[in-house]
This record gives structure tokens, C-alpha cells and sequence, in this order.
């Protein structure tokens, strides 16, 4: 790990320019470790007021510092946002769910592994360097979104769920304001360095959801292994029936692309509609229509599609298989 | 830097460069050597601690950031000769082998029959409401930021779950 200097944010207001910001740390000390990422300087911000969560409105406004472990077990979120329990009890350990936060975790960075090894070419950590991914093993790269320069996925749970649930990041810093989730994480484009909205200075304060949706959560992850590992896809849903017919579809997609999928067109394909196989795989054909594989993990293009549909059928109480 | 930790009831005075992990303090500058080192990356658990009485990867912690916390390692756990009820129930059940995990086994399983008693659900419970039994698949899932090299994963499972139910038998007597 390279040398750095450590200070403690007393209140927001106190945060040195050009510091770079640590809470658990699960990802960043990892990183550092590897020196994938050597800041000259960290502030650590756990100390700071941002660990409530509490009523805005008919939503809820989760402090960036509520533990990854208290938001899942949190009675509202597991009785009104339960998409959201899912997605966090389906993430990394307990030991590390102690430890990440809402913030932290919404900058946590991809698990390319040709990211993490400093010998590989990376666009992401050494923009015009080339990308030795490309070629490469790809088993948990994109399918979703990739450009010709990066084809990592952004490989967080949490965020899925938020993106079913239309959260906003609040953010402050020289200009404080409110930015969808939807518009957080950035697809590479030929800028794969950037990955989110944040700003030099900014620090994320809070996540807010709106009101919830009564109806089935789910969140389907498959991924190697049954336990503690990341995903290969995930599908996170949030499903109304009513008298019959869909009037309420969101689904965001995990594991296949640089952020939290989504795509409307399968949404609104979906709404107005009764349950049925042809339904659905006529939604998969849609959301998979931009898919491309990169080699090895084309894989991820059928189990996109059937994680997908059982994923529908299941919150539609269509049987499990079809 | 200098900091203060609370480790084990015991508050230590120490300078040490912001780089150091509590892993690294615990055995380097404490001679605490129960607390493991496996892979230095939070995904191996041997370096399980407790931190206000809760589990943390003590290999992904700064000393600097644990200032203020109380921390519990094996040490502080239990003693050769007071053996706290989990670490009754390894021996009891020979829940390992090389025993290099055991000290994070250990730690974890801890914590971990205090967040069921907490009510904490897991991603292995049906209903996120409980109530969340101590069952096979509840330990192993809640379990999973351990490894166990040698593979001695059946009786491990079986040592928690014996002391999780002798820890309820005794909730429900008291």
C-alpha cells in the first residue's frame, strides 16, 4: 500500500479538497492494498451524522452511512422496499455487510480482473492504455452497454434493487443536488474512467425512494457459487397485479453491464397485460435485443433471458418451471 | 500516527503508520496471534474480529479507524481455562482440523447467533419476518465469509448449532 495521510471529517463542511473518501473501506483498502488505487490522502467520514434512516414525505431517506446489515434487517425496508432486503442479504458476507455502507457501496468499483491487475491494460485506471480484457477471460464481463474501449460491469446488488425502485442519490458539494440513480453510474462510452455523476468535492449523502409499490419484490441472483460471490446476472422486480393484468413492472438487471440495467420498453411491454410464457419471452427478446458477448461469457445472454422469465413467472404465481 | 484502541476491555496506547490494518496491530504490535491471517483481502474471514460486537474483516480495517470502537478478538472471547460456549461446542463437535480458521470461525459464529437473536434475516430465510431456525442452510449462508481449508464445514455447522440452541434453551429459562 502506498503512503498516505489520514484525517477525520469532523462535520461535512470539513472535508479537505482533493481527499479521497473512506467509510467501511471493504473495496477502497482492498484496492489499496493492490494499488489499483494510491490516494495521497483519505478522510475517514464515519464519524459523520449520516447514519439515520428516516421518513421524506410517503418515501424514505437512507443516510450514505446506514451499514449494509441494519438497512436489510430495517423493518420498513423489509416490509415496503423488500426488493431491497433481498439485494443486500444476497451481497458479499456478513462480516462485510457490517462494514459497507449505502454510499460506499454505490462507488464500489468493478471486479474486471484485468482492472486489479496493475500489469494488464485498463482503460478504466489508465485511460488510453487499451482494454486486455477484450480477448480475454470474460466470464463476468458485459452484455449489456460495453463500448470498444471497457466491457467491465459494475458489480454491486444493492443498486439493482434501487434502480427497480426509481431511489435518488443526494448529493453535496460545491453544487448540492439530487440525481437519479438512473443517471449515477455512467456506461464506458469512450470515457470508462468516469463511472459515475459524482464531481470533484461532492460526497453522497443520502439515497431517497419514493413512495413504495405494494406488490411482489423479488431479487434472483445466480452467480458460481450458492453464497459470497458476485453475480453473473441478477434480476431485481417489483411486480403489481391487478384483476388479472400487470399495472406495475420494474425490473433492473445486475451483473450485465457498467450500471444497474433497465430498460422501459419491456416495462411497458409488460403493463396492461396478463401473465404468460409468449408475454415473456417476447419481454426477454426485447431486453435482449442489444445484447453482444465477449467470448467467453455469451453464456450470460440465455441466462439473462431464462433468469428473466422465471423471475416474472415467479412474482406472477405462474408455476416455477415452465 | 498515535491512537487509542479498546481491545478487550484493555485501552492501548499506540503509534502507528496510517497504512496498518487492525490485523496487523493485533499480531504485529499487540502480540495477539489468535487473530489469523488468511488472504489479506476479506474473503477468506480468518481475521474476524468483533468491533462494538459485531463482525468486521479486521484485515479490511484501518487501526486508525477502529479508534473509539470496543474490539473482541479469540483472545477476549474466551480462555483455556473459560471456555465461552462456542468454543465448547468446537472441541465438542471437532469443528476443524488445522484449527487456523477457528479463531474467525469462532468470532463470526459469535456475532452471528446474536444477529439471529437480533432477528436479522438472511438471504437463505424464506420469509424476511423469521422466525429464522437455525437450520443448515441458515448457518452455512450466514456463514459463507468463512472458509474452512480443510473442509471440516459439517461439524462446524453442527457446534453452532448446538451452542445456538443451548444459548436459546437458556434465553428461555432466564
Amino acid at each position: 500500500m502506498r503512503e498516505f495521510s489520514f484525517h477525520r471529517a469532523a462535520s461535512v463542511a470539513d472535508l479537505p479538497a482533493g481527499a479521497t473518501i473512506i467509510a467501511g473501506g471493504t473495496n477502497l483498502l482492498d484496492l489499496m492494498k493492490h494499488e489499483v488505487m494510491a490516494p495521497e490522502s483519505l478522510v475517514d467520514i464515519t464519524r459523520l451524522d449520516l447514519d439515520r434512516v428516516e421518513a421524506e414525505g410517503d418515501g424514505l431517506r437512507i443516510g450514505a452511512l446506514v451499514r449494509n446489515s441494519d438497512l436489510a434487517a430495517h423493518p420498513t425496508i423489509r416490509r415496503d422496499y423488500a426488493v431491497l432486503s433481498r439485494a443486500l442479504l444476497a451481497g458479499a458476507s456478513g462480516q462485510l455487510r457490517n462494514m459497507a455502507t449505502t454510499g460506499g457501496n454505490l462507488m464500489q468499483r468493478t471486479r474486471c480482473p484485468y482492472f486489479y491487475d496493475r500489469r494488464m491494460a485498463c482503460n478504466k485506471r489508465d485511460p488510453g492504455a487499451g482494454c486486455a480484457a477484450m480477448g480475454g477471460v470474460t466470464r463476468n464481463h458485459a452484455i449489456l452497454g460495453a463500448s470498444d474501449h471497457c466491457i467491465a460491469t459494475y458489480p454491486g446488488d444493492m443498486a439493482v434493487a434501487l434502480r427497480a425502485l426509481d431511489a435518488v442519490v443526494e448529493i453535496d458539494g460545491p453544487s448540492p443536488r439530487r440525481v437519479p440513480l438512473a443517471d449515477f453510474h455512467q456506461l464506458p462510452g469512450d470515457t470508462p474512467h468516469i463511472e459515475t455523476a459524482l464531481q470533484p468535492g461532492d460526497l453522497i449523502t443520502a439515497v431517497v425512494l419514493p413512495a413504495p409499490v405494494a406488490g411482489q419484490h423479488r431479487y434472483r441472483k445466480v452467480r458460481d457459487r450458492a453464497s459470497y460471490a458476485f453475480a453473473l446476472v441478477s434480476v431485481a422486480a417489483v411486480i403489481r397485479l391487478d384483476g388479472g393484468t400487470i399495472n406495475h413492472a420494474a425490473l433492473a438487471f445486475g451483473g450485465v453491464a457498467a450500471k444497474p440495467w433497465r430498460d422501459p420498453d419491456i416495462e411497458r411491454l409488460l403493463t396492461g397485460r396478463e401473465p404468460s410464457d409468449a408475454l415473456f419471452a417476447e419481454a426477454a427478446d426485447l431486453l435482449l435485443r442489444p445484447a453482444r458477448g465477449q467470448g467467453e461469457n455469451k453464456f450470460k445472454i440465455p441466462l439473462l433471458r431464462r433468469s428473466l422469465i422465471a423471475t416474472l413467472r415467479d412474482a406472477t404465481g405462474m408455476e416455477a418451471t415452465a | 500516527m498515535k491512537i487509542t484502541l479498546n481491545l478487550n476491555g484493555t485501552s492501548h496506547h499506540l503509534d502507528v503508520d496510517p497504512r496498518t490494518t487492525l490485523l496487523d496491530v493485533l499480531r504485529h504490535h499487540l502480540g495477539l496471534t489468535g487473530t489469523k491471517k488468511g488472504c489479506d483481502h476479506g474473503q477468506c474471514g480468518a481475521c474476524t474480529v468483533l468491533m462494538d460486537g459485531r463482525r468486521v474483516n479486521s484485515c479490511l480495517t484501518l487501526a486508525c479507524m477502529a479508534e473509539d470502537a470496543d474490539i473482541t478478538t479469540i483472545e477476549g472471547i474466551g480462555t483455556p481455562g473459560n471456555l465461552s460456549p462456542l468454543q465448547q461446542q468446537f472441541l465438542d463437535h471437532d469443528g476443524f482440523q488445522c484449527g487456523y480458521c477457528t479463531p474467525g470461525q469462532i468470532c463470526s459464529a459469535t456475532a452471528m447467533l446474536e444477529e439471529i437473536a437480533a432477528g436479522w434475516p438472511s438471504h437463505a430465510s424464506d420469509s424476511l419476518d423469521g422466525p429464522f431456525d437455525l437450520t443448515h442452510a441458515e448457518i452455512a449462508e450466514r456463514m459463507s465469509g468463512n472458509l474452512c481449508r480443510c473442509a471440516a464445514y459439517p461439524n462446524i455447522v453442527a457446534a453452532i448449532r448446538q451452542a445456538g440452541r443451548d444459548g436459546s434453551r437458556q434465553e428461555d429459562a432466564a
